[in-house]
């Protein structure tokens, strides 16, 4: 590394290097180092997957996820298995199972992502409050943030569905609140960490305003471990999202295709037709797996202290 | 007619629980504009903390900077902060001792740059765009239209070390400080960085404040040094003087423990014995005595006396007994500037 020093001028050789890497930012080596790991293509397959039947639900679906025609071919106990006409078979109250769970896709995406957003802005903002100006703003905010995640996370987004109603806005708003006193922590964390960088006194050395110094600087430094902590979240709303549905508490509309309710529905059913419970279970553990390797494998590629 | 002028320096970190330590104590000393002065001492001599108080840079909890830092005619410890941001990297400013580090890793070297031109000269980005890659030209980067838009990684250490050199003298400070710039680099690039600060600070007319632990860095670059140990300044002299006849027990032994290429007999490197955490309080005799191969009773009990030894430049030595002096001339005493 230092034979261009040497010399005073960069020699050939060195140029060669620099030039088969053309410039290529921290998030280019980030991600080719990303798709090198096995765990994250088999999470991005599952997320395209996912997404893709959430998208695509009307085309993908035989049937409408609320029509309940074929309840005259439902008895108690008789449930009727796979077919050709019904993949999944029908579930207790006469409906295409595989339309349910094929919509229950785009319900699920519709909460983690609205949820996320929410939660992540709202959460964020306040980390970011936190974390440039410290002090006593810093003390407030973080024990408001501390009482917040004092309560169990499900407990807290039922107390808050209740609250609210049962409507899918509902939903979304108690899943979010739920995590923004997670990002708030660690933007917080991350930006306490990063105020006593180096390159942080360097800047300072220099005149840069505190506003420059935290927007230009501390934040953007800080900002990989929220987009992992995204990626997990995500799975996690999907997971908090099918429990609150379990409870009932998702919509006003019963026979609303959601994976959380097609659990309440196959409990009925669970002696005689336990593969009810296994599909939107099933599902709901692949879309959470997804985006867990993911966000697992995101926070590997971007932490130099893991890399391989 | 001297730019710096930093007077009865002392720093104080309270630390809950255990008693306050003095960082700095009591430093007193001037650059004039365009001088380069040296500051030498060991780690935890206080040499870093010095430069970082007078760029107002240490933390503002359980630290207590009193004293006098004038810069040009402004005084820099009761300067509102919002004017001490205009004056760094404008009047004054720092070069870190690791470019590892120092510079953000997520911006491009160039927007870096820039970011200093705009906050200072009141620049557009392309202007100050324009600025940036002169200065990266200034500084011997080679190609510095493609380097601007290059990630610190990608850099080497000599590299990133001559970008933050670059952005020091980006708005053309009155005064440089270089807390030990060659440390964490490798030896050749050392001279090739000490040389490029040379020649910047010739070319500039800017005054030079360099920290460091290298004998050798100074004797190549500084006109006049000050040698701390335990926070208090215990020589000050020109560079020629200090190298030929040093004063202070401590300068000497640091001065006899380089290793010298001319060296005939091939004996064991001389060192200083003890640690540096071996000290008594300066109120109750000198610093250095538990070390000193030339200690006598009278290091102790009080504080040493500062004896002043020019005969021309200034010079002075906190030392009862300073080494390397003509005897002085009977019936005429050293003038003992303070106790």
């Amino acid at each position: 590394m230092s034979v261009e020093e040497q010399v005073g001028a960069a020699r050939p050789g060195d140029e060669v290097v620099k030039e088969a890497r053309p410039t290529r930012g921290l998030r280019g080596e980030a991600m080719r180092r990303l798709l090198r790991n096995p765990m994250a293509i088999v999470g991005f397959v599952l997320i395209l997957v996912f997404v893709a039947v959430a998208v695509f639900a009307p085309w993908i679906a035989p049937y409408s996820p609320k029509d309940n025609s074929w309840l005259s071919e439902v008895r108690p106990g008789v449930y009727p298995g796979p077919s050709a006409e019904h993949w999944l078979g029908i579930d207790p109250l006469g409906r295409d199972v595989f339309s349910r769970l094929v919509y229950g896709a785009r319900q699920s995406l519709l909460i983690g992502v609205v949820s996320l957003a929410i939660g992540a802005t709202v959460g964020v903002s306040i980390g970011l409050l936190a974390g440039a100006f410290g002090g006593w703003v810093d003390a407030l905010v973080m024990r408001l943030v501390d009482i917040m995640l004092s309560v169990p996370g499900l407990l807290f987004a039922i107390a808050i569905a209740a609250m609210l109603g049962q409507s899918l806005t509902s939903v979304m708003i108690a899943i979010a609140v739920v995590n923004i006193p997670i990002f708030a922590r660690l933007l917080r964390g991350e930006m306490l960490g990063q105020r006593a960088a180096d390159y942080v006194l360097a800047a300072r050395s220099l005149g840069i305003s505190r506003a420059g110094i935290v927007f230009r600087h501390v934040l953007p430094n800080s900002f990989t471990p929220v987009i992992v902590q995204g990626t997990l979240t995500l799975a996690l709303a999907i997971v908090e999202a099918a429990g609150l549905a379990f409870l009932g508490l998702s919509g006003s509309d019963p026979s609303a295709p959601e994976w959380g309710r097609m659990l309440t529905d196959a409990q009925v059913a669970l002696t005689s037709a336990p593969q009810l419970a296994l599909y939107p279970g099933l599902a709901i553990v692949l879309a959470a797996l997804g985006f867990t390797l993911v966000g697992e494998s995101l926070r590997e590629a971007l932490d130099p202290k893991l890399r391989r | 007619m001297s730019f710096l002028r930093v007077r009865d320096l002392t720093v104080t970190f309270s630390r809950p629980g255990k008693p306050p330590v003095r960082a700095v104590d009591g430093v007193s000393f001037d650059v004039a504009s365009g001088q380069t002065v040296g500051i030498v001492g060991e780690s935890g001599s206080g040499k870093s903390v010095t430069s970082l108080a007078v760029m107002r840079l240490l933390p503002a909890r359980n630290v207590r900077v009193t004293g006098s830092i004038m810069l040009g005619d402004q005084e820099l410890l009761t300067l509102p902060a919002r004017q001490m941001r205009d004056v760094r990297g404008r009047d004054v400013a720092m070069i870190f001792q690791d470019p590892m580090t120092s510079l953000n890793p997520v911006v491009t070297v160039g927007r870096q740059l820039v970011e200093v031109i705009v906050r200072h000269d009141r620049k557009s980005t392309t202007a100050a765009r324009h600025d940036a890659i002169a200065l990266l030209d200034r500084v011997g980067i080679p190609d510095p239209v493609r380097r601007l838009r290059e990630y610190p990684h990608q850099l080497s250490g000599g590299m990133r070390q001559r970008v933050m050199i670059a952005m020091a003298i980006a708005c053309r400070p009155r005064l440089l400080i270089a807390d030990e710039p060659t440390t964490a680099l490798d030896v050749t690039i050392q001279a090739q960085i000490l040389d490029l600060l040379r020649d910047l600070v010739e070319e500039s007319g800017s005054a030079l404040v360099m920290i460091t632990h290298d004998l050798g860095v100074v004797a190549g670059l500084c006109e006049q040094v000050h040698v701390m140990y335990s926070g208090r300044i215990v020589e000050s002299a020109p560079a020629a003087g200090l190298f030929a006849r040093p004063a202070h027990p401590y300068t000497d032994g640091l001065l006899r423990s380089i290793p010298r290429i001319d060296d005939d007999h091939h004996g064991r490197l001389h060192t200083i014995r003890g640690s540096v955490r071996d000290v008594v309080a300066w109120e109750h005799g000198c610093a250095f005595q538990p070390r000193c191969d030339h200690a006598v009773d009278a290091c102790l009990g009080g504080p040493p006396p500062v004896l002043d030894l020019s005969d021309g430049p200034p010079r002075q030595v906190r030392c009862p007994r300073p080494m390397n002096q003509p005897a002085p001339a009977p019936g005429t005493d050293r003038r003992e500037v303070s106790a």
